[in-house]
C-alpha cells in the first residue's frame, strides 16, 4: 500500500487535467516527475478517475521507455549513446560509471538511492560528444576521467544538501 | 500587454519594439541553446547580468546614461566552440567564454570598444582571426533562412521576435490571402517535408482542406528521435514563434482550429521556451480566440514524448497525442483523411513550419531560387563526428557532401583519413568517398541508396568500423521496434543477432546472404517506416565496405582496430622499458613481466580494456 500523501499528490495533479484518455500520458509524465517513478499502484487510480481500464492504462505506461516502474536515484545520469556520441566513444565513460558504482545492464540504480545511470539515444548535444545528461543538466565532451570527477562532485553536493 | 486585435497595430508595435531594441547602445548575446548552456553559458550570462549593472555607457545620441543590455540567444550552431558570445553592435563573437573573461570584455570591448584577440576563433587551417561571424568558414558557407533568427534574438521574448518581423507573414495570411491563396503559394514553393520523406507539404494541406470533415487539426512533429540530429531542437529553442507562425498560417489554410506540437521529453529547453512563447503568443492575440481581430481562432497545445522513437512515424504519433500506445497503424486511411481523433490532420515537422513564413513574405518564386528544381529552399543539418567543425548548419539543397564536410565543416579532425558520412541515421546509410561530389538532394541521394532523412550528418574517420556501425544501428532499430508487426520485430532481431556474431569474431560467409535476404523481406513487408528503412544501413555498408565484412568474417580481424573481440593488445619489446605500470595497472593480472625483460599480455586473460594503452609511459603497447 501506498502512503495516503501519493495519493493527495496524484489528486492534484488529476485536478489539472480534463477526466479524458489524452490526459492519460501528460499525467503519467507528472506522476514519474513528482515521485521520480511511476508508482504502478497508482495506475488503477488514474484509470478510474479518467475513465479508462487498467489494462490500457498499464500498456501505455509499460509502453514508453521514459517510464519507470521502479524507484530512480537522485541523480538520474543518462549516458548518450547516440551515432555521434557512440563514434566518439561513449562506451568507456558509461562503462566508467557503472564500474565505479557497482552498477550493470540489469542494476541500473545504487542501493543507497543516489545514483541511477542509463542510456539514451540522443541528447541533441551531438556536437559536444560525447555527452550525458544529469536530471535536466547537460554535461559535454566527456571522458572517464571526467566522469569519475563528476561522480566525486555529485556526492559532495549530496552530502551537503543533507 | 494587450492583446492586439488589428493589422495596424502589429506594425506599429513592430516599430515599436525595433526602436526599442536599437537604442539599446550595446547589445551582449549570450548564446543559450542546449549546447552552450551544456559548455556554462548560463554561469556567463549570469556574470555578464551583474557587470551590466554596474557598468553605464555615455551614448552620444542620448541625454541619459544607459546600461548595456544583456540577453540569452538562441544556438548559433557552432556549439563546439561555446560558450559563444556576440556583441552589436560591433558584430564581434567571442569563442569559448569562461565567467573570469567577462570582466575584461566589459573593461575592453564594452567600454572601449577594443577587441580581445584570445577570444576570437582562429581558422583552424590558415590560423587567422575571425573577427565576426561572416569570417569564420563555419559560418561562410552556410543560407540561414530557418535559422536566420536563431541567436540573434532572445527566443523568450515575443517582443524581439516581433520586432524582427515575426508574424507579419499570419497577418498577411489573414487579411490578404484566402486560404485557398495560402495552400497556392505553398504548392508552387514546391516545399517539400523535412522530416525524411520529403512529400510536398503544400498538397497534404490541399488534401486535408478538400476533406468533407470539418473537424481538423494542425499537428507538429518535433519528435526527432534520430541519434545524431539535432536541428528541430535547436530550431524550437533558438525561434519557437516562427514555427508556431508557420503552424498558425496551416492552421488558417486548412480550416483547423487546435493543433499540437509534440516534443521529446529530452528536450526540456524546447518545451519550457515552446510553452513560454505559446502563453506570450496568446496573450498578445496572436493565438486562440480570434486572432489579430480576424474572427480565426487556433488553439495550441504540447503534448511531450516518453522515449519511444516510432512516435516520430505518424500514425503512431497521433495514437501518443491521444493516450494511446505509439504503434503505427496499415495505411490507408492516410493522416490527411483519418488522423489525429479519426480527423483529417496536417502533420508536417518543425523545420517545415519554420520555413512557411518566409515563403508567404518573399514569395514561392523567391523560394525556388534557392536549391535546386525539384528541392529547392535550404536544409538544416547536424554536422557531428569525426569533423573539426561540429554544430548545426544550414545549406541550400544541391550543395555537395564534400562541400559541407571540408568547407563548412573544416576536414576530419586531428588529420585522419574520411572514411564515409552516414545520413538519414537509422533509416538511411552511408556515403563514400567517391560519393561525395554528388549533390544532396531529394532526388539525388535516393539514387545513392540513401535518404536525405531528417538531416543528421555522422562523419567517420578511418577508425571507424563499418560493420559495428551497422551493428550499432541494427541494434537502434530492434530496441526501438514496437512489436506490432512480425518482419520488424522478429527480423530486425536475426539481423542484430548475425551482426553481433561477427563483429566477435564468429561470422560465417552465408551470413552476407543471409543479411541480404533478411533486409530484402524486411524492407518489402514491414508495416511502417521505421521497419521498411531499418535494413538500410546494412544494405548500405554491404554495398560499399564488403571488405570489412570479408576481414571480420575471414581473417578475424577488425581493419579499424575497434571490434573489441577481434582486438589483441601487444606489447612492443624494443620499447618496453619494463617499469611494470601496466602489470600494476591491468584489472585481470594479464600481464606479466621481470625487471630488465619486456613485459608479455596473456591473450587468454586479457579482456581488452585498453587501460594498459592509457598507463604506459613509452607508448610500448599498441592493437594490433
Amino acid at each position: 500500500m501506498l502512503e495516503q500523501s501519493f495519493y493527495d499528490k496524484t489528486d492534484e495533479i488529476l485536478s489539472r487535467y480534463p477526466a479524458q484518455e489524452r490526459s492519460l500520458i501528460p499525467i503519467i509524465h507528472e506522476i514519474q516527475e513528482a515521485f521520480n517513478y511511476v508508482p504502478v499502484e497508482l495506475l488503477p487510480y488514474v484509470a478510474k478517475h479518467i475513465g479508462i481500464t487498467e489494462t490500457k492504462a498499464f500498456s501505455v505506461a509499460s509502453f514508453y521507455e521514459r517510464f519507470s516502474f521502479e524507484p530512480k536515484g537522485k541523480y538520474i545520469i543518462r549516458v548518450c549513446d547516440g551515432t555521434a556520441c557512440h563514434v566518439r566513444n561513449s562506451l568507456p565513460v558509461l562503462e566508467r560509471l557503472r564500474s565505479e558504482l557497482g552498477l550493470s545492464e540489469k542494476k541500473h540504480t545504487t542501493d543507497d538511492m543516489l545514483f541511477t545511470v542509463e542510456t539514451v539515444s540522443c541528447l541533441g548535444a551531438c556536437s559536444l560528444a560525447p555527452a550525458l545528461m544529469v536530471n535536466d543538466h547537460v554535461h559535454p565532451a566527456m571522458t572517464p576521467e571526467k566522469a569519475t570527477e563528476m561522480l566525486k562532485a555529485l556526492r559532495e553536493e549530496a552530502s551537503v544538501h543533507e | 500587454m494587450s492583446r492586439i486585435t488589428t493589422q495596424e497595430e502589429l506594425n506599429a508595435l513592430q516599430g515599436k519594439f525595433m526602436s526599442e531594441i536599437k537604442a539599446e547602445p550595446i547589445r551582449i548575446l549570450v548564446c543559450a541553446g542546449t549546447g552552450c548552456q551544456a559548455s556554462g553559458s548560463l554561469n556567463v550570462y549570469e556574470k555578464m547580468k551583474e557587470l551590466a549593472e554596474n557598468t553605464e555607457i555615455k551614448v552620444e545620441f542620448a541625454l541619459h546614461v544607459q546600461h548595456p543590455h544583456v540577453h540569452k540567444s538562441g544556438c548559433l550552431g557552432f556549439c563546439e566552440q561555446g560558450p559563444l558570445v556576440r556583441i552589436e553592435p560591433f558584430g564581434v563573437l567571442y569563442t569559448k567564454v569562461k565567467p573570469e573573461d567577462c570582466e575584461e570584455i566589459f573593461n575592453e570591448t564594452v567600454k572601449k570598444g577594443e577587441i580581445i584577440h584570445r577570444l576570437l576563433y582562429k581558422n583552424k587551417i590558415t590560423g587567422e582571426e575571425c573577427f565576426n561571424q561572416d569570417s569564420i568558414p563555419f559560418y561562410n558557407g552556410q543560407t540561414r533562412v530557418v535559422l536566420r533568427t536563431c541567436g540573434t534574438i532572445d527566443p523568450e521574448s515575443i517582443e524581439e521576435a516581433i520586432s524582427a518581423g515575426e508574424y507579419q507573414a499570419l497577418s498577411k495570411t489573414l487579411f490578404k490571402m484566402t486560404p485557398d491563396e495560402v495552400i497556392q503559394t505553398v504548392l508552387d514553393s514546391k516545399l517539400r517535408g523535412r522530416g525524411g520523406g520529403g512529400f510536398v507539404a503544400g498538397k497534404k494541406w490541399q488534401q486535408v482542406a478538400s476533406q468533407p470533415v470539418t473537424e481538423r487539426y494542425v499537428v507538429c512533429n518535433g519528435d526527432e528521435g534520430d541519434p545524431g540530429a539535432f536541428m528541430d531542437c535547436s530550431i524550437m529553442e533558438g525561434d519557437p514563434h516562427r514555427m508556431i507562425e508557420g503552424m498558425i498560417i496551416a492552421a488558417y489554410a486548412t480550416g483547423a482550429h487546435e493543433g499540437y506540437i509534440y516534443v521529446r521529453a529530452e528536450y526540456p529547453l524546447a518545451v519550457k521556451r515552446l510553452t513560454l512563447a505559446i502563453k506570450q503568443a496568446t496573450e498578445y492575440g496572436l493565438l486562440g480566440d480570434n486572432i489579430l481581430g480576424s474572427g480565426f481562432s487556433f488553439n495550441l497545445h504540447i503534448n511531450r514524448g516518453a522515449g519511444a522513437f516510432v512516435c516520430g512515424e505518424g500514425s503512431a504519433l497521433t495514437a501518443s497525442i491521444e493516450g494511446k500506445r505509439g504503434m503505427p497503424r496499415v495505411k490507408p486511411p492516410r493522416t490527411v483523411e483519418e488522423g489525429l481523433f479519426g480527423k483529417p490532420t496536417v502533420l508536417n515537422n518543425v523545420e517545415t513550419y519554420a520555413n512557411v513564413p518566409q515563403i508567404i513574405l518573399a514569395g514561392a518564386e523567391w523560394y525556388r531560387s534557392i536549391g535546386t528544381e525539384n528541392s529547392p529552399g535550404t536544409k538544416t543539418f547536424a554536422l557531428t563526428g569525426a569533423v573539426r567543425n561540429t554544430g548545426l548548419v544550414e545549406v541550400p539543397f544541391g550543395i555537395t557532401p564534400r562541400e559541407i564536410i571540408f568547407n563548412i565543416g573544416g576536414g576530419i579532425r586531428d588529420d585522419k583519413k574520411f572514411k564515409a558520412v552516414q545520413i538519414g541515421g537509422p533509416s538511411g546509410g552511408c556515403l563514400t568517398e567517391k560519393q561525395l561530389d554528388e549533390p544532396l538532394d531529394f532526388d539525388s541521394v535516393k539514387k545513392l541508396g540513401v535518404i536525405v532523412g531528417s538531416g543528421g550528418l555522422v562523419v567517420m574517420d578511418e577508425n571507424t568500423c563499418m560493420v559495428e556501425v551497422a551493428r550499432f544501428f541494427m541494434e537502434f532499430t530492434h530496441r526501438e521496434s514496437c512489436g506490432k508487426c512480425v518482419p520488424c520485430r522478429e527480423g530486425t532481431l536475426r539481423m542484430l543477432e548475425i551482426l553481433e556474431r561477427i563483429v566477435a569474431g564468429n561470422g560465417r560467409m552465408e551470413d552476407i546472404e543471409e543479411l541480404r535476404t533478411l533486409s530484402d523481406l524486411i524492407i518489402h513487408t514491414a508495416l511502417c517506416g521505421l521497419g521498411k528503412s531499418a535494413p538500410l544501413p546494412v544494405v548500405s555498408t554491404l554495398n560499399s565496405f564488403m571488405d570489412e565484412y570479408i576481414a571480420h568474417i575471414q581473417d578475424k580481424k577488425c581493419p579499424a582496430h575497434v571490434c573489441q573481440k577481434l582486438k589483441q593488445y601487444v606489447i612492443e619489446p624494443t620499447k618496453c622499458k619494463s617499469c611494470s605500470k601496466c602489470a600494476r595497472g591491468c584489472p585481470v593480472q594479464a600481464i606479466d613481466g621481470k625487471p630488465k625483460v619486456p613485459y608479455v599480455i596473456n591473450q587468454d586473460k586479457c579482456i581488452k580494456c585498453g587501460a594498459c594503452i592509457e598507463t604506459c609511459p613509452f607508448k610500448a603497447i599498441y592493437v594490433a
